[in-house]
């Protein structure tokens, strides 16, 4: 089993951060290669006067490693069973939404309507009640599901390595599983409840799942939560030490942003579409290799802009409640969607900026089992 | 200080000890490097010359040694040659090498990969001499060697850092102490390897066949120490002058008209 | 009787040693090592091993190299 991941000094972060000058923000935009020092640079309230200059770079290198493409996918969630208390979150288990968890068929339901959309690639979501949507139910899902899609991943309670294997036998490639905070002492404040109070399980997770062979982690930070600027740099050094324990591994980040939900959270901080972009570009000249994901929490307008700019992964259509996509009714989401266009639509916007939609990047069928 | 396998070395130049015109002359060019890590290589005792050995010309005290497969041009032979450097030093370190071409001496990366798994298996300290190659050096480290070695360039031909982007993939994804061997031609290639971030670089044909071995290897030992200084103190980034970054000097950038609050 | 030593064909006495071997050819013992029929010997059975008749010997010391 491999080294354990911690971050040593998340306010030390900030202070790095909060230290950084115009100069500093130059030679990160400069350098051939961009250290921790850098992405602090990046991220510091004097690269804000940078942002245009930040944003071209993030463009030249997000083309260069991928290409003019966006990968499409859709969210298929399952159950919003949970049992955690998460003080920002609409499925928080004391919070009183009609609670459903899909069955077989249901979930088959769901599948064939994003299949017909044009969906490919599948990220199946649940809370997280493992005695409710437990390792095998997912299994069950997934070897149902799977060969409608091209790839599926997961994003569902934090499971122990073995288990991560069962499900990468059944069928999934890749896992999602965010921090929410790398601060620790907010962290312990926003989870009041279950399993996710335990910090250190949580952080280790994406090492678990890529030690049971998974092709992609996606990590990420519920930004509102703590300081967005030293959740960026606490990403940073996560995604710097993933992939130096699993150099075989692809990774991706993905940037919630606190908005509306059932329980009327309130983020102790306000992050911005300016600091989101910040973050986003920082993070692409950091790390030129990793994926960049703008999910559908934000508006229209916004995705259309940065489209190119950074972000390489688009959800289209989404519903974030259990069985959305065949009903009309959409009580007990997870959070509300900012951008409510179709697929097609979304296509539509990214051909017309130049840009290849890519609904298939991966097919199972060329994957080997050690 | 560079640690390998747990054993600590305040010198980061090793030397080797082949092409030299005398014994002497190695003797002194290496109290003059100041190295504390020589390689060696095994062969045949030359009958006619009994009393020629060189191991009369090395203090065990003061020198690490770490004999090479030289010569192997597969894995059995050079898990032989292994296990033959083991019984004559007594010591379990050993820098692999599979060279099967011999006009060039480049590393068969199959049977190099395939040899240290086996050697690491019989609990030898395996240090890989291997082509620049970032995902071997990998494979490497994940079958269980104390270090790499990646070239500069090929042995004998003191081109320099030939390698210098894939040297510095395998130095950013290392989990090793990374040791540049082969193509150090001179004391500014050493220096170069070291402010990359090389945890340690090994030279032999430059210093061996200079006209001054001697003062070349107290070259080459002032050369490590200058590389490996500028490197911890942090270089300052050389600019790619044609990205005007500055506001100053003119607005360059995208439009992020479409961004609101 | 005739051994093989180092690719060279050569004669030696029945009962020779290989300890033996190495003090006629003025090899000190802890300079070399010995492998006999690709078997590695340790330095502790020289004094007693005694050679047989199409023994290959190879005797081998470090030598510099890079």
């Amino acid at each position: 089993m491999q080294a354990s991941f911690h971050i040593e000094n998340f306010s030390g972060l900030t202070d790095q951060i909060q230290a950084a000058t115009s100069t500093d923000v130059e030679t990160a935009l400069d350098s051939r290669t961009c250290t921790l020092n850098d992405l602090a640079a990046l991220l510091s309230p004097a690269a804000e006067e940078f942002l245009p200059q930040m944003a071209a770079r993030s463009r030249e290198l997000t083309a260069m490693r991928f290409g003019k493409t966006t990968q499409i996918f859709a969210p298929l969630y399952l159950s919003n069973f949970c049992i955690n208390r998460c003080a920002y979150c609409g499925f928080a288990a004391d919070n009183a939404i009609p609670r459903k968890k899909l069955t077989i068929d249901e979930a088959i339901r769901e599948a064939d309507i994003l299949k017909e959309r044009g969906f490919k690639h599948v990220l199946l979501v649940t809370g997280e009640a493992p005695a409710k949507a437990g390792v095998d139910y997912l299994e069950e899902v997934v070897l149902r599901l799977k060969d409608k899609f091209a790839a599926l991943s997961i994003e569902v309670q934090p499971l122990e390595q073995e288990e991560y294997a069962q499900l990468f036998r059944a069928g999934v490639t890749a896992v999602a599983v965010y921090q929410e905070t790398y601060d620790r002492k907010i962290y312990k404040q926003v989870h009041l409840a279950g399993k996710k109070c335990d910090y250190d399980y949580r952080i280790n997770t994406p090492a678990r799942a890529a030690a049971a062979g998974m092709r992609e982690i996606g990590i990420g930070a519920l930004l509102g939560l703590s300081h967005w600027r030293a959740e960026g740099m606490a990403l940073g050094i996560h995604l710097q030490w993933l992939r130096k324990q699993f150099w075989q591994t692809n990774f991706t980040v993905s940037f919630p942003r606190l908005r509306p939900a059932a329980g009327a959270f309130e983020p102790l901080v306000n992050v911005t579409e300016k600091n989101l972009s910040q973050l986003m570009f920082a993070l692409r000249i950091f790390d030129p290799d990793v994926g960049l994901i703008l999910s559908t929490r934000e508006e229209a307008r916004y995705r259309n802009g940065m489209l190119g700019l950074g972000p390489t992964r688009y959800s289209a259509g989404s519903c974030t409640a259990p069985g959305g996509y065949s009903s009309d009714e959409h009580d007990g989401e997870q959070f509300s969607v900012g951008d409510h266009r179709t697929i097609d639509e979304v296509c539509k916007i990214i051909q017309n900026k130049g840009f290849d939609p890519v609904c298939k990047d991966w097919d199972r069928e060329f994957q080997s089992f050690p | 200080m560079l640690t390998i396998a747990g054993t600590e070395f305040s010198s980061r130049l090793f030397v080797g000890t082949g092409k030299f015109s005398s014994a002497t002359v190695m003797e002194h060019a290496i109290a003059a490097s100041e190295a504390q890590m020589v390689t060696v290589a095994l062969r045949r005792v030359d009958l006619e010359n009994p009393d020629d050995d060189i191991m009369s010309h090395l203090d065990r005290d003061k020198i690490h040694f770490l004999p090479n497969t030289s010569g192997a041009r597969n894995a059995d032979e050079a898990v032989r040659l292994a296990h033959l450097a083991r019984a004559a030093s007594g010591s379990r370190w050993l820098k692999l090498e599979v060279t099967p071409d011999p006009r060039t001496l480049l590393p068969d990366p199959v049977d190099t990969l395939k040899a240290a798994a086996q050697l690491v298996k019989d609990d030898f300290i395996v240090l890989p001499y291997i082509n620049a190659d970032p995902v071997l050096a990998l494979r490497l480290q994940d079958a269980g060697v104390a270090a790499v070695m990646p070239l500069g360039a090929p042995i004998g031909t003191n081109q320099g850092i030939q390698t210098a982007l894939q040297v510095a993939i395998i130095i950013e994804q290392a989990r090793v102490p990374v040791v540049v061997d082969a193509g150090i031609g001179a004391p500014s290639h050493a220096a170069q390897a070291m402010e990359m971030g090389a945890d340690a670089v090994l030279v032999n044909t430059a210093i061996a066949i200079a006209d001054d071995p001697i003062r070349m290897a107290a070259a080459f030992k002032q050369a490590v120490q200058a590389g490996r200084q500028g490197f911890a103190a942090g270089l300052g980034a050389s600019s790619t002058s044609t990205r005007a970054s500055s506001p100053q000097r003119g607005f360059i950038g995208e439009s992020l008209n479409f961004i609101e609050e | 009787m005739h051994i093989v030593c180092n690719g060279r064909q050569q004669e030696i006495d029945q009962g020779k040693t290989l300890g033996g071997l190495l003090e006629d050819l003025g090899l000190p013992a802890d300079s070399v090592v010995a492998e006999i029929n690709q078997k590695i010997i340790d330095r502790d059975q020289y004094a007693t091993l005694k050679l047989s008749q199409g023994d290959q010997v190879e005797l081998i010391r470090f030598v510099g190299g890079g």
